[in-house]
């Protein structure tokens, strides 16, 4: 009797107890062995793509791509200041000897971004239109948002291994929520007269998202683009556990040999490099915003 | 000659709410709006209106918030579906179209004017006033050329290519209005196009409006709140009180032949004597005479300028009372200065007071009241005839 109550009272039963963790691993296990050809295809085509993306940066003379950036900065921002100071960060990483790894974090962070935009603006729009799809993708999404990252690495490193290819999958799907999110907020909540405007004059649904609610919702879209770029980039990091090559993999390899100066100047690249893409985007949103009707 | 009824709604209820044929049951029995709100929790919109409206006509629906006067203009581009009832725009069920034709029905038939203009503020002015036809499928040239053409009749020529953020609010209603007549519609519904205007430009906008109308001659249903632009406006007016329609009539008529007390409120609300200062209306021709006259030349003075009383000043202008003919006669009768005979009991306003609480005042008066300023000049007198005049 006095075993039973230690057992299944003051204890949490252990009989109890399942295995639902290893069940997932044979399964996904099983998924990746049964379609090794096709994820072999997948890996291969995404390897190349993101080398491509690569190449092109790389492709550029590195003065080409600062003062890129420095115009840029000024054309989005109208001072001057702002784009000098934007390119002396972006020569600190070269001078620091991380050009190269900038540019791989970089590539990777733009074919996710570009995934991220291409699946997550249509997610965003089919949630907004049918309210079945919102119920059912809702929780999904605030799954995906609570998660943490570390968890979407093990199914990626499963089915791709290691490398980039799994690294773009996880940052993908860790980034996209914001795109889908803001994506059917902007469009939700578009002014309501203007909505009814557009009913009164006669607008299919289809006119009134593409005339009227798409263009009204791009500050509230750009600032998806802009919140999705900035967690890719913090994914990316993250997924130099997965292997992925760039800034990240340098911290890693300096932690893993106790280096604070070493693993402290990639870190001070990651952090300009976030800062650069979150003010340029963050001054694309802003130019896109429409004046406010104050009546 | 054969009434053409272009609007009609009959017997339109919108109830909101789980508990709808409860609601029903209850409206029906003679209760309240508020009494089947708080039973039933369902939201009585409309219960049983009915009305018509003719070709070329305006009709002006007036009620305050939450009257439904909001939902029943909805009902006629579908944009609201009644839960029972029936709306016909040129004697075709609206409720019962299908998808294509109320499309047709919004492209060509009926067209709308909103209260916060509800201006696509992504567009320039001319991609508003075009939109109507955009949609239809129209080139961009013919839509730009007819749009062009009620942008210049709305007075905002010039102004074509100017993002909405940069109009004032008087402009902006111009564009929505230009954008509502683009489309060549037979009738236009107005939701309280005006009331986000500031008096003097609303009623400019209302001159605009009738003098449009006089042009086009569309049919127009006009939902406001003041009564003032009802009456100004509507050929025809209604008044709506917590969901149903309490009266339907020509201004004159409900102003002569009010339903009830809450028409005949909301007719007081429209009258001038709240616009109008004790300046506006008093008349500055007054028979006026010194105290230290004699009552012989107070009577002439009279007399040559048709009073029966002559108002009193001292030498400063500054008022003292009254006299009456008869008390001046007795005074020169009796020959005793005028100055004993003066009737001080005189109601002075200032300048500034409103003729609505003057009117009050004048009730047993036996004198026009005097208009009077602070150190007690005399600037002018009304009359109970002045204050009629202000009132119709």
């Amino acid at each position: 009797m006095s075993k039973w109550i230690e057992e299944y009272i003051l204890q949490f039963p252990k009989a109890w107890e399942f295995r639902l963790g290893d069940s997932v691993d044979a399964a996904v296990k099983e998924f990746a062995v049964r379609n090794r050809d096709t994820l072999g295809a997948i890996k291969s085509s995404v390897i190349s793509v993101i080398g491509a993306i690569r190449g092109t940066l790389e492709g550029i003379p590195w003065i080409v791509l600062v003062l890129a950036v420095v115009a840029l900065a000024w054309y989005l921002t109208r001072r001057w200041r702002v784009g000098v100071a934007y390119g002396l960060m972006l020569v600190f990483v070269g001078c620091s000897g991380l050009w190269g790894h900038m540019l791989q974090t970089l590539s990777v962070v733009i074919a996710s971004v570009v995934l991220c935009v291409l699946l997550g603006f249509p997610l965003g729009v089919l949630l907004t239109m049918s309210p079945r799809a919102n119920r059912v993708l809702r929780p999904v999404l605030d799954t995906m948002q609570t998660m943490p990252s570390w968890v979407y690495l093990v199914p990626a490193v499963l089915l791709f291994s290691t490398g980039t290819t799994p690294a773009l999958l996880a940052t993908t799907i860790y980034a996209i929520v914001p795109m889908v999110r803001m994506t059917s907020h902007g469009l939700l909540y578009v002014d309501a007269e203007m909505l009814e405007a557009a009913r009164a004059f006669g607008s299919t649904r289809m006119q009134t998202l593409i005339k009227v609610q798409i263009p009204q919702a791009k500050p509230t879209i750009m600032a998806g683009v802009n919140q999705t770029i900035m967690m890719a980039m913090a994914m990316v990091v993250t997924c130099a556990l997965i292997g992925a090559n760039g800034l990240g993999m340098e911290i890693l390899l300096a932690t893993n040999q106790v280096q604070v100066g070493k693993s402290l100047l990639p870190g001070i690249a990651i952090v300009i490099v976030a800062v650069i893409l979150d003010r340029l985007t963050q001054a694309v949103a802003k130019r896109s915003e429409v004046q406010p009707d104050g009546a | 000659m054969e009434r053409d009824v272009v609007l009609k709604a009959d017997k339109v209820c919108k109830i909101y709410g789980a508990n709808r044929a409860e609601a029903e049951r209850m409206m029906a029995a003679g209760h309240t709006k508020e009494e089947v709100q708080k039973k039933t929790g369902a939201t009585v919109a409309l219960w049983d209106v009915s009305f018509e409206v003719n070709r070329g006509e305006v009709f002006a629906i007036i009620g305050l918030s939450g009257s439904g006067k909001s939902t029943i203009i909805r009902c006629f581009n579908q944009l609201l579906r009644p839960t029972s009832g029936h709306v016909y725009v040129e004697g075709r069920a609206v409720d019962s179209m299908s998808k294509k034709e109320l499309l047709e029905l919004r492209r060509h038939k009926v067209s709308m004017v909103f209260q916060n203009f509800g201006l696509f503020t992504h567009r320039s002015v001319l991609e508003n006033v075009a939109y109507g036809l955009e949609v239809r499928g129209l080139s961009k040239t013919e839509c730009a050329e007819r749009a062009m053409e009620f942008i210049d009749m709305v007075g905002l020529k010039g102004w074509e290519q100017s993002p909405i953020h940069s109009l004032s609010g008087g402009m902006k209603q111009r564009v929505g209005i230009a954008r509502a007549l683009t489309s060549d519609p037979e009738v236009l519904l107005m939701d309280e196009p005006f009331s986000a205007l500031d008096p003097l430009v609303r009623s400019e906008m209302q001159f605009e409006l009738l003098k449009i109308q006089r042009k086009l001659g569309k049919t127009i249903l006009f939902i406001t709140h003041d009564m003032n632009e009802a009456f100004k406006l509507g050929d025809r007016v209604a008044i709506m009180r917590d969901a149903k329609i309490v009266q339907i009539d020509t201004p004159e008529g409900m102003t002569t032949n009010p339903a009830d007390d809450y028409v005949r409120q909301f007719i007081g609300s429209a009258d001038k004597t709240q616009v109008f200062t004790a300046q506006q209306v008093m008349i500055g021709h007054v028979c006026l005479v010194q105290e230290k006259d004699n009552p012989s030349n107070a009577l002439r003075q009279m007399q040559r300028e048709g009073f029966s009383s002559a108002y009193v000043v001292d030498n400063r202008m500054r008022l003292l009372g009254v006299v009456t003919a008869e008390s001046a006669v007795e005074a020169r009768q009796k020959s005793r200065p005028l100055a004993e005979y003066i009737e001080r009991d005189v109601i002075s306003v200032p300048p500034d007071k409103l003729a609505g609480d003057i009117i009050p005042l004048t009730v047993g008066a036996r004198f026009p009241v005097a208009v009077v300023e602070e150190d007690g000049t005399l600037l002018g007198i009304i009359t109970k005839a002045a204050l009629l005049s202000c009132v119709s």
